[in-house]
């Protein structure tokens, strides 16, 4: 957790922090992010759109709420699946990974013939 | 400023627990303390601000620099009195912090405060977060969320909410297209348009879906709220000057993909005509970015878990019943912004202060303010009254969907599947359709078609939306997604 107290109120210190630029990778390719900013918005700034299909559709999701409400942005980072890109900040050295389209073709429910 | 607090903050039973740390939570925050009582002020967000003054990481950006952004003197006050409140110690603030559980003060005697069960969020900390807080009052100040109406291809990547796009150019600088449009119904429309076009994307239409004629009966209104008139002509003049048409009457009927096919290139726009049927000519104007917002449905997690009464607001949005102190149904429990009822950031200031000010027990020592507070609420409320009345969500909606659209994102549930469960099945309510079609039972939990698939549940028996149909889809349990780990006391 970060606080209100722990911020650099030094010009150089915050202009140093700004110039820095953070590494990561998705799916293996080395993208770049600025500080502070979420993987969503790292991955929208890099033109990627897209980093999840539905899992009964195959459609593929990205950004749609920002703000954490719709789970549309699910990302596995370090592992870790199902985390929220919007609202999750990118770290020096990141692995995300997307989820594969799925295989076999979207299965129609029942009801909607 | 948490992680040193956390034990601390475990032990102590705090005066006033405020959550949320927007423009209700921190109006909230500063008038409790500045009574002189212990305030904990707790908030999902890394940095204060909410939604509305979210800005860029204050690590490699100076707040007080920035320029651009609404109301902004107003933010800096705020902040500098909450640190200044954080530094003497007479509040603690724990940023990226969930409550996912609120427990009751004890019936019978006993212990008398309200216990929050907190979830730490953002990166791991070195600290211990606390796992609890205890306050006598709280004020629950937990925002609002884009509302949306399913469109036909709305899924695809490249459509988004239009407060998430202002996400993150707020917060981030980001631009999540290049040519855009931005459609719905509602003011909000007007600053996200204009702050598109000032980062440089070519905003190609604004679609009002409602004309402005409504506004004329509420004139007096308006007359009484100078700053929201010339706040509409900044508008205006800016969306002039980029020439960005403002198309009132004017709805998004059709999202298509690229040649790609995996994401947006075109949107298909047409008028709605007399009797709110939209007309058969359509204009098809190519995009990268679709941005859509039908107004706001309040967050009502927390409102639902202490149990507090809510009602159908002007605006069809579940919000929470206050009264003219802020005060919820269920006593100790203050309820201020969005969650009383859609209205803005100035509003949910004026709500919130008075709210701190009530709940530090301080309304007899000032009951100058406490009075101009209360008339400074009753006008904008008399406003967003007005506001709610000539922006309604278009009576007939579902006219542009298609039996393919979807109109549950997590679950994938079509619009001919609900269409069946209502006519073939008898789902004559919300909460029926739900557990017949699985809509609304996904990971956003109904939070992005709660109010469509509601409305399509009233609709289906020709009535209209009531309370009762939005009650079921309002998430109670718990208040925040938390991993088993973390209830298994991990």
């Amino acid at each position: 957790m970060t606080g209100t107290g722990e911020r650099p109120t030094d010009e150089h210190a915050l202009a140093a922090a700004a110039a820095r630029v953070l590494k990561f990778t998705l799916d293996g390719r080395e993208l770049t992010a600025r500080p502070g900013q979420s993987v969503g918005a790292a991955l929208t700034d890099a033109g990627v759109r897209s980093w999840r299909h539905t899992r009964r559709g195959g459609r593929p999701r990205g950004l749609f709420c920002g703000i954490g409400i719709c789970y549309d942005c699910l990302i596995t980072a370090d592992g870790v699946p199902n985390l929220r890109a919007c609202l999750l900040p990118v770290v020096d050295g990141m692995r995300l990974t997307t989820s594969a389209p799925a295989k076999t073709p979207p299965a129609y429910d029942a009801l909607a013939r | 400023m948490s992680g040193q607090h956390s034990s601390a903050a475990e032990q102590t039973v705090f005066d006033v627990a405020v959550v949320g740390a927007g423009p209700a939570g921190l109006g909230a925050a500063a008038a409790a303390a500045r009574a002189g009582v212990r305030v904990v002020l707790i908030d999902a967000g890394h940095q204060l601000g909410g939604q509305y003054w979210r800005h860029p990481d204050e690590s490699t950006t100076d707040p007080t620099r920035l320029a651009g952004y609404r109301d902004w003197g107003e933010f800096l006050a705020l902040r500098e009195r909450i640190l200044r409140h954080c530094q003497t110690g007479a509040a603690v603030h724990l940023a990226s912090t969930h409550v996912w559980f609120v427990e009751p003060p004890a019936a019978g005697g006993g212990r008398q405060s309200w216990t929050l069960h907190l979830m730490p969020g953002g990166p791991p900390s070195r600290e211990t977060p606390p796992r609890t807080v205890c306050a006598e009052r709280l004020i629950l100040c937990p925002g609002a969320y884009d509302r949306q109406l399913p469109i036909p291809g709305w899924d695809l990547p490249g459509v988004m909410a239009a407060g998430g796009v202002q996400a993150l150019l707020k917060g981030h600088h980001t631009l999540s297209g290049r040519r855009a449009v931005v459609a719905g119904t509602g003011p909000f429309l007007l600053p996200v348009a204009q702050q598109l076009a000032r980062h440089g994307v070519d905003v190609l239409a604004v679609c009002e879906a409602n004309g402005l004629a409504r506004w004329m009966r509420h004139m007096p209104v308006v007359a009484r709220t100078p700053a929201k008139v010339s706040e509409a002509a900044t508008y205006a003049r800016s969306l002039a000057r980029a020439r960005i048409p403002y198309r009132t009457a004017t709805v998004l009927t059709r999202v298509d993909p690229d040649a790609s096919g995996t994401q947006v290139g075109a949107v298909e726009l047409a008028r709605v005509g007399p009797g709110g049927l939209v007309e058969k000519a359509r204009q098809r104007l190519e995009v990268d970015l679709v941005a859509l917002g039908w107004g706001f449905t309040p967050s009502l997690e927390l409102i639902n878990a202490v149990g507090a009464q809510t009602r159908i607001d002007a605006d069809q949005s579940l919000v929470a019943v206050v009264d003219d102190d802020q005060q919820s149904t269920v006593p100790g429990v203050f309820i201020a912004g969005e969650a009383t009822g859609v209205g803005g950031a100035m509003l949910a200031l004026a709500g919130g202060e008075l709210a701190g000010i009530v709940a530090a027990e301080a309304g007899h020592l000032e009951r100058a303010r406490v009075r101009a507070l209360r008339r400074e609420i009753g006008r904008l409320r008399a406003f967003a009254a007005a506001m709610h009345d000539a922006h309604p969500v278009p009576a007939r909606w579902p006219q542009w969907l298609t039996a393919e659209t979807l109109v549950c994102r997590c679950e994938e549930v079509a619009y001919a599947t609900l269409g069946n469960a209502i006519t073939e099945l008898g789902a004559n309510d919300a909460r029926t359709l739900k557990l017949l079609t699985r809509c609304a039972m996904g990971w956003c939990q109904g939070h992005v078609c709660g109010y469509a698939s509601a409305s399509l549940a009233a609709g289906g028996q020709g009535r209209a939306l009531t309370a009762d149909d939005l009650r079921p889809l309002a998430k109670q349990f718990p208040c925040a997604p938390v991993p088993l780990a973390h209830l298994a006391g991990e």
